[in-house]
């Protein structure tokens, strides 16, 4: 069969030309690169850290910080370990980026209506809105509302709601609920009418499809969720005790503090979110055909039903996938947390590089937590997208 | 039957009062309901409330001549540092009887742009050389050689640093973009799984912990007789973080090339590269220019980043002037409102051409 | 088409920016690097009132700027021929291991762990400062330990975060800290009463409550929590590098010591300028301890030539006549009620 002209280097250009053959090699080429570009560092890494006399490894983690945080979720102190100060801060990056989503997502869908709006000036001012916060960098509007925060009143000259909240420029100084044993009992009952609601609306959905008769699930799960619980207090009484915040010699004592930088982080990053997420939901609801909303008008929906029945969920579609991503900045955007001194994750992580000098380790906490953090909201998100991608199908 | 001929026609009579002119306009656009009153009033109302004093602050009680913050009252802003420190906030470090040549790669920048967005022009293709040699030519301007003085790039600054970290990081992004979202599209499973994972673990972290490995950690991962720059660091953290995202813009136009012109391609007889580099490639950049410019936005407003790790653009000459003792204490706001007005002007251009752009290709589409 | 064309003129871009940046590092005798570079790398603050910060012309100057020039006439004998780098506190130690500066005078304290574990070596003290409290007088405070209960601004990224934590707990009093990333912006603060006091090093201290409107209204608490010695850092390992930098600051001190000025410098420099035989050692007109370094005879003649000695370097930047208006203190020389003392020149 081999026909007798065809030489060895023949035969290696036919190999050449075989386009799978081809592939594999470009890949093992790709690989064997990219391990050559890896071991290239690591061993440079490896040499330049002995030479300078510097310990690598995350030893150091269980050194007592011997610094102190003024925002912490859990019992933390100046001889608890690097380790802890690491997780009071991933805890409050946590804290703000979700208390942010929040926010944003509310101002976004609001936002997102007004510049819809046929009134001129509230859809001008959605304009001039969205064009300031999302023309100017994050980190100058963190320092903005940070130096807003600042010229609120002094803790003598508080704001003060009914002589239990105050509000100056160190913060809110709320009352901070202490829960009785009885307290159990109610919590239970909260948690018996999520499962009722939830069971409930199951039920209501498929007679809905079965029989076209509507119940009213919003309101019998308020009463589920929050009646229980409000009627049980009746009879044990209500088991929690403040503690209302008192003016000590500097300073508010008692209740729980909610720190400016916390509140200027949180504003900067809802506001100059919520300025992307109007621009998405706005271009995810003029995304709905026309055809849809005027059928929906044209079968007698009334307009609240048309806006949630029909528009929403298909804007919904096109809205959540950029959505996702807003989330993701919104996320690693609160990084910028340190220019004002926020205690998240970076700059903790930055002290702790300051004292203990284990860059590397330091930075490879930074990554692996953020990436965490990523591709849990991602996943969070498929599942949410998926979901609402199978009412389609239906 | 009734006919009314034509004579008979009534004449045509001027709209209501109500629904023209400035009466009509106002009753149309704000107080068309209850509801929308409330709303224009409430607005009203907030713009009244923070415009005027604002204003009041800003130019009319502000101080603007004197040579140190002593001038200045405190009831209003102080601008007197202008004068002086312009300079700084545009140039930084650069020398100053070298200006000459930054102002010269910004004039040259406005045509190299002009040749590659706008189509049409005269002179097109002597015009897109000149656009693909103009990186280098500013690269030469800038940092000298050849004739000209060197300046090292320490004396890079003001907003002239965030210009070329900017532009430099989104210029470079671009090849590795496309390779990166080629790969991600690769038929060859080891290509895509090493694009994916390096796009997603690039973006699943901020850029400030990249430029943190820029300062800290990338010496440590070169042997010691090389040392780089630290804007040459920066801009290579700042190239990769941006490729990740231009990856993804790209692989947007890449999904919207109908299959037919791939298939036509092979039809021919093209390869993969020359299928890509000659039919896909032209077209989906040229879907994913608006993309691209809104990334450009985004690296942009975050080279103000570099004032975290020590270098100073304008953010961080708004600091040092904040730190000088003859203004300490009466530039707080001034200075970072400055900055902002300067990143608001150039951003603000940069997303309304994006958006017209966005317009005008969705129009040539249908 | 468009790509590929992209793609080589980026890399060329590349490489054009990378020429220049690329340069040898620390092979050798960090001496002879700076002078085949002719240009000496010097770390300093990214601002800093009175030690680091700009001019209107955008100059660098300052106290430990000066330093700078010292060391750079000494040994190149040109104080302009100085590359300044801006370092952060957390990569200035980054910085000096990796090679990327010579010498690191940027306000930084003398501790054990990082003179012995970061691999650096100090050369000595340049300003003795100390740990200490600004707040209002208006407080009705007279003692750091009545401040039970007190928000503490404070400054990250520095040794003042340990000593706050540490003074704290041993008195056994609560606090809230609130960190703040500069100097600006932690005065911004106080000043706003974000916070009751403000605390830093000493001189820092004094010069904000300089900057105030009214600097009666505020008083720097008695209480010194810490020694704070700061001075020069070079790396380990090159000995006669440490000895050049150290005593380049010794001479500026024992300049002012033996009363040698900017001034008389030349004249006392000149055969028979001085009878003094320690200003004669000093300046290089007798015996031979600038070879002794690997320098020229006249290294410290010049250092003084540049910047004067001490004091000069100190009025200049830090003293009554600026605005910062700091005191001597402890920086006064041992003979003048303070602490400061140059080594014999002998």
């Amino acid at each position: 069969m081999a026909a007798p002209s065809s030489t060895r280097i023949e035969q290696l250009g036919y190999l050449w030309t075989d386009e799978r053959l081809r592939g594999i090699a470009f890949q093992v080429l790709a690989v064997a690169g990219l391990a050559l570009f890896f071991a290239f560092i690591i061993w440079n890494t490896a040499a330049n850290l002995k030479h300078a006399g510097l310990a690598s490894g995350y030893g150091f983690l269980l050194d007592p910080a011997s610094f102190d945080i003024n925002q912490r979720l859990i019992d933390y102190e100046s001889t608890s370990s690097y380790g802890r100060a690491f997780l009071v801060g991933g805890l409050n990056t946590v804290l703000v980026a979700s208390l942010g989503i929040a926010a944003a997502t509310f101002i976004g869908f609001v936002v997102g209506l007004m510049r819809l709006s046929n009134n001129f000036l509230v859809s001008r001012i959605a304009t001039v809105y969205v064009e300031l916060t999302r023309n100017v960098p994050l980190l100058l509007q963190i320092i903005f509302w940070w130096v807003v925060i600042l010229a609120l009143p002094r803790v003598r000259d508080s704001i003060s709601v009914a002589d239990v909240v105050f509000l100056n420029n160190r913060g809110i100084r709320m009352p901070q609920p202490i829960f009785e044993d009885a307290f159990q009992l109610i919590l239970a009952l909260f948690v018996a009418g999520c499962i009722g609601t939830f069971v409930l609306a199951r039920w209501a959905r498929k007679r809905h499809e079965l029989t076209g008769r509507t119940f009213p699930v919003g309101w019998s799960a308020i009463g589920l969720i929050f009646g229980l619980p409000a009627l049980s207090t009746l009879f044990v009484g209500l088991p929690v005790d403040l503690d209302i915040p008192l003016l000590g010699r500097f300073n508010f004592e008692g209740g729980f503090n909610v720190t400016p930088e916390l509140i200027a982080l949180w504003l900067a990053l809802s506001l100059y979110t919520g300025a992307f997420i109007s621009e998405v939901v706005r271009s995810g609801i003029l995304a709905v055909d026309k055809g849809q909303i005027e059928a929906a008008r044209a079968v007698g929906l009334p307009p609240g039903l048309r806006t949630r029945k029909i528009i929403l969920p298909q804007a919904l579609r096109v809205i959540i996938p950029p959505l996702t991503n807003q989330y993701l900045n919104l996320t690693k955007n609160s990084s910028l947390a340190v220019v004002i001194g926020y205690q998240d994750i970076v700059s903790i992580g930055e002290t702790v590089l300051n004292q203990s000098g284990q860059a590397l380790e330091v930075i490879s906490i930074y990554m692996a937590f953020y990436l965490t953090l990523s591709l849990l909201t991602s996943l969070m998100m498929n599942y949410y997208n998926k979901r609402t991608a199978l009412v389609r199908e239906r | 039957m009734f006919f009314r001929d034509q004579g008979e026609m009534l004449p045509e009579r001027p709209a209501p009062i109500t629904e023209v002119g400035i009466v009509g306009w106002l009753r149309i656009n704000l107080f068309s309901s209850y509801g929308n009153t409330a709303l224009t009033l409430v607005s009203a109302a907030l713009l009244a409330l923070i415009v005027p004093p604002f204003v009041a602050w800003g130019l009319i009680d502000a101080q603007f001549s004197g040579d140190t913050g002593a001038v200045c009252s405190g009831v209003g802003a102080c601008w007197a540092w202008l004068d002086q420190r312009l300079g700084q906030f545009f140039y930084g470090f650069y020398p100053a009887d070298a200006h000459w040549r930054v102002n010269v790669t910004a004039l040259l920048l406005v045509p190299a742009l002009l040749y590659v967005l706008v189509d049409n022009l005269p002179g097109a293709k002597f015009g897109r050389w000149f656009s693909y040699v103009y990186p280098l030519l500013a690269a030469y301007l800038l940092v000298g050689g050849f004739g000209l003085e060197v300046i090292s790039t320490d004396k890079f600054g003001g907003f002239m640093l965030n210009m070329v970290v900017g532009l430099t990081g989104i210029v470079l992004s671009l090849p590795v973009g496309i390779l990166l979202a080629l790969g991600r599209q690769s038929r060859l499973p080891v290509i895509r799984l090493l694009s994916i994972t390096f796009i997603e673990a690039v973006r699943g972290v901020p850029l400030i912990t990249l430029l943190f490995v820029a300062i800290v950690l990338l010496q440590l991962f070169l042997p010691p007789e090389v040392s780089l720059d630290q804007l040459l660091r920066v801009i290579i953290m700042v190239t990769l973080f941006a490729s990740a995202y231009m990856a993804e813009v790209v692989r947007g136009g890449l999904q919207a090339i109908p299959k037919g012109q791939i298939e036509g391609a092979q039809a021919v007889g093209l390869g993969y590269w020359q299928t890509m580099r000659l039919i896909v490639l032209p077209q989906a950049l040229r879907i994913s220019i608006p993309g691209i410019v809104n990334t450009f936005i985004g690296l942009f407003k975050d080279t103000t980043l570099v004032i975290i790790i020590g270098l100073f653009d304008l953010l961080g000459h708004a600091r040092l002037l904040q730190t000088n003792p003859d203004w300490i204490g009466d530039v707080d706001h001034e200075a970072y409102l400055f900055s902002a007005a300067v990143f608001f002007v150039i951003c603000f251009l940069m997303s309304r051409y994006s958006v017209s752009l966005e317009k005008q290709l969705s129009q040539d589409r249908h | 088409m468009i790509a590929t064309t992209r793609r080589v003129l980026s890399c060329a871009v590349l490489a054009a920016f990378a020429l220049p940046g690329i340069v040898g590092t620390a092979h050798g005798a960090t001496l002879d690097d700076v002078r085949a570079a002719d240009e000496l790398k010097c770390g300093i603050n990214t601002g800093l009132a009175g030690f680091a910060n700009t001019d209107d012309a955008g100059n660098w100057v300052g106290f430990d700027v000066d330093y700078c020039k010292a060391l750079a006439a000494a040994v190149l004998g040109d104080a302009s021929k100085i590359q300044y780098v801006s370092l952060t506190g957390k990569n200035r130690f980054p910085a000096l291991q990796a090679g990327e500066i010579e010498v690191l005078a940027r306000n930084t304290t003398w501790t054990f762990s990082r003179d012995v574990d970061l691999g650096l070596t100090f050369v000595g003290v340049n300003y003795y400062d100390g740990q200490g409290f600004l707040g209002p007088k208006s407080l009705g405070v007279s003692s750091a330990t009545e401040l039970d209960g007190a928000s503490v601004c404070i400054q990250t990224g520095t040794t003042t975060e340990l000593n706050l934590a540490d003074f704290f707990r041993t008195h056994n009093m609560a606090y809230e800290p609130v960190p703040i990333e500069t100097n600006s912006e932690a005065r911004a603060a106080y000043e706003a009463d974000r916070c009751d006091v403000y605390t830093s090093d000493a001189s820092g201290l004094a010069a904000t409550k300089a900057t105030f409107d009214n600097p009666d209204d505020h008083m720097v608490l008695p209480e010194i929590i810490s020694k704070e010695p700061l001075g020069p850092v070079v790396r380990q390992g090159d000995d006669q590098w440490a000895d050049i930098t150290r005593w380049v600051l010794n001479a500026l001190i024992s300049a002012e010591e033996l009363g040698v000025t900017q001034a008389n410098v030349e004249a006392l420099a000149q055969d028979g300028g001085s009878d003094n035989p320690e200003v004669q050692r000093l300046l290089g007109s007798e015996g031979s301890m600038g070879a002794m370094l690997g320098l020229d005879a006249d290294w410290a003649a010049r250092a003084i030539m540049a910047v004067g000695n001490y004091s000069e370097i100190f009025a200049r930047h830090l003293g009554p006549d600026t605005r910062l208006g700091l005191e001597r203190g402890l920086n006064a020389l041992y003979s003048a009620g303070g602490i400061l003392y140059s080594p014999p020149f002998r």
